[in-house]
């Protein structure tokens, strides 16, 4: 069941908006599993539009899209009806004047299956509610449930928990990364958050002003951005520019200013971007060379925003460093603007664009 | 009171609206979704019997239907008869004189469908003709409804078409409306009055019915959503 998801088109809108990518995604894993292929990237980036393309909702202008080999769209276009891709909307578009279990059951290819999903999605009480009676978590499961038994071979969601309320989000995330495990359909899942992201995807194409900036592996493409607006929208909090003033035994130092970072060496040379993140900075006031790592930079903290669990600590250190601490170090710090503090960065943490 | 012209008056806007249900569902579907430039050329000919005179649209009916046109012969041919002066005739010029009735509340109806219920239907296998069956038709039945009696009862009132198309043959063409007519020329206005007071009653019922559907398309979710809590 392997193969990819390839989609070489362009769309142009009336608006302006113009789609161009070239994407491929796979749809199994090296142990063979389904692929959950997150599409992430800033608002008006083009993700939904690229969900619609896939799903055959919208028509490219020109190129094509292949699924396992198979033409869905190129010479000519086959209909979203053959293309057994599962849509789940945003809002989960629920069929309104349908009981939970009809609209399980509206697109089921093998009913008695479908009524197991059911069960499996804890609506057999629910079955004779209609999608208004129920809170969003509930409409989310029966949308799920409802793609699944139609037997997709690719499912497609949108968003699929911005319409939660916090609380119920983190607790739907891990939930639905299971249940897309557990189903073996490779998914493809549009997301801004980055939290989500990583707690959804295997994989991940970063898609800034209609065009995937970057594909890969998601852990590997959080820690190696390709471009500086790859990694701004991964939110990579620090990105220094710097020089390269020298290089000893692996390790590369970096210059930005009167501070000095050292950096694992990739073989970059002249201008680069030295690129960490926010959640990578440990903030201490404790003496210096006590830990392992290897930068240290003193300076004075210009700003502190909380961001519900986490603090947002904005430090001037010659350039500026922003760090995210829990929102109780920074109580425990007692940070304020003004004081000196010292943002200490593995070697490890830094990555380095040209 | 003239109950022959009256049941004639129902027949006829029974026929018409069944058929125009039939015939104007895809009219409506199609100018509710598509995407054609050229749409507003349809809009206007499916919209022409509200503004057109309709001694204008019986004249030209009755030269389409008639002996010497290619229409009018095909019919013959296959029936042994013609369709002026005839219920088929009537009928024929009914569906096209109250099809703007029809098509518009309808393709309201059906454009007011969340756009994104019909392609949740798409994606999970579902043809459009079935998607319209089990998607669009439930959530438009206010809309069709209405379509539906607005049809009903702009036949039943017609007069000017009739009048040209089918004449004045009691028990075959001979409408309430223009029974009115009759009754005024003969001066008996007592079997006019009773005429008209029950098209007006009439009037008044199904435009009421029509505001009702509606309302109670609303009151429904009212009712679902206190349930609910």
């Amino acid at each position: 069941m392997a193969g990819e998801l390839i989609c070489r088109c362009s769309k142009r809108f009336a608006s302006g908006f113009a789609l161009a990518t070239d994407w491929k995604a796979p749809l199994a894993m090296a142990d063979g599993a389904a692929t959950s292929t997150v599409l992430f990237g800033p608002s008006g980036s083009g993700k939904t539009t690229l969900l619609r393309l896939i799903a055959g909702l919208e028509v490219p202008d020109s190129g094509g899209i292949f699924f396992r080999g198979a033409e869905w769209f190129g010479q000519r276009t086959l209909p979203p009806q053959q293309r057994r891709a599962g849509f789940v909307f945003q809002d989960y578009a629920l069929f309104p004047h349908l009981t939970a279990e009809q609209n399980v059951l509206f697109g089921a290819r093998d009913p008695k299956r479908a009524v197991i999903f059911l069960s499996k999605f804890g609506l057999n009480d629910l079955r004779k509610y209609y999608p208004r009676q129920l809170s969003g978590g509930q409409q989310q499961r029966i949308a799920l449930a409802r793609a699944l038994a139609a037997e997709p071979e690719l499912l497609l969601l949108d968003e699929p928990l911005s319409a939660l309320d916090a609380l119920t989000r983190a607790r739907t995330r891990q939930e639905l990364r299971r249940t897309l495990q557990e189903s073996g359909v490779p998914s493809i899942i549009v997301t801004h958050d980055r939290s989500e992201a990583i707690a959804l995807g295997d994989w991940i194409g970063v898609l800034i002003d209609g065009e995937i900036r970057q594909s890969g592996p998601i852990r590997e493409v959080f820690r190696r951005p390709s471009d500086p607006r790859v990694a701004e929208s991964l939110g990579v909090e620090n990105i220094i520019p710097a020089e390269v003033v020298s290089r000893e035994a692996g390790l590369v130092t970096v210059a930005a200013g009167a501070v000095r970072l050292e950096c694992v060496d990739v073989g970059e040379n002249g201008s680069v971007l030295a690129c960490f993140r926010g959640e990578d900075v440990v903030l201490t006031r404790a003496a210096a060379r006590e830990s392992s790592a290897r930068n240290r930079i003193e300076g004075v903290v210009r700003s502190v925003l909380p961001e519900g669990p986490v603090a947002r600590v904005e430090i001037d250190c010659g350039v500026p460093v922003v760090a995210l601490v829990t929102a109780q170090s920074a109580a425990e710090l007692d940070l304020r603007h003004g004081q000196p503090i010292a943002a200490v960065v593995k070697a490890t943490s830094i990555h380095l664009l040209k | 009171m003239d109950w022959q012209a009256i049941g004639l008056s129902i027949r006829l806007a029974a026929a018409t609206t069944a058929i125009l249900l039939l015939v104007g569902a895809p009219i409506a579907y199609w100018l509710a979704f598509s995407r054609r430039p050229w749409k507003f050329l349809v809009e206007a000919v499916v919209a022409m019997p509200l503004v057109l005179p309709p001694s204008v649209l019986g004249f030209y009916l009755l030269i389409a239907m008639g002996p010497h046109s290619p229409f009018g012969v095909a019919y013959a041919s296959i029936t042994g008869g013609l369709l002026p002066f005839s219920f088929a005739g009537l009928l024929v010029a009914s569906v096209l004189y109250s099809l703007p009735f029809t098509v518009q509340p309808l393709a309201a109806a059906f454009g007011a469908v969340d756009r994104r219920l019909i392609e949740a239907s798409w994606c999970l296998g579902v043809s459009r003709v079935a998607t319209f069956r089990r998607v669009i038709v439930p959530l438009a039945r206010a809309g069709i409804a209405a379509g539906a009696v607005l049809s009903f009862a702009h036949t039943m009132g017609e007069f000017g078409v009739v009048l040209m198309v089918g004449g004045n043959i009691a028990g075959v063409t001979r409408t309430a409306s223009i029974s009115i007519y009759d009754q005024v020329q003969a001066l008996d206005y007592d079997s006019a009055w009773r005429t008209s007071l029950a098209l007006l009653a009439f009037s008044f019922v199904a435009l009421a019915v029509t505001y009702a559907l509606q309302r109670g398309a609303l009151g429904a979710r009212r009712w679902s959503l206190w349930q609910a809590n």
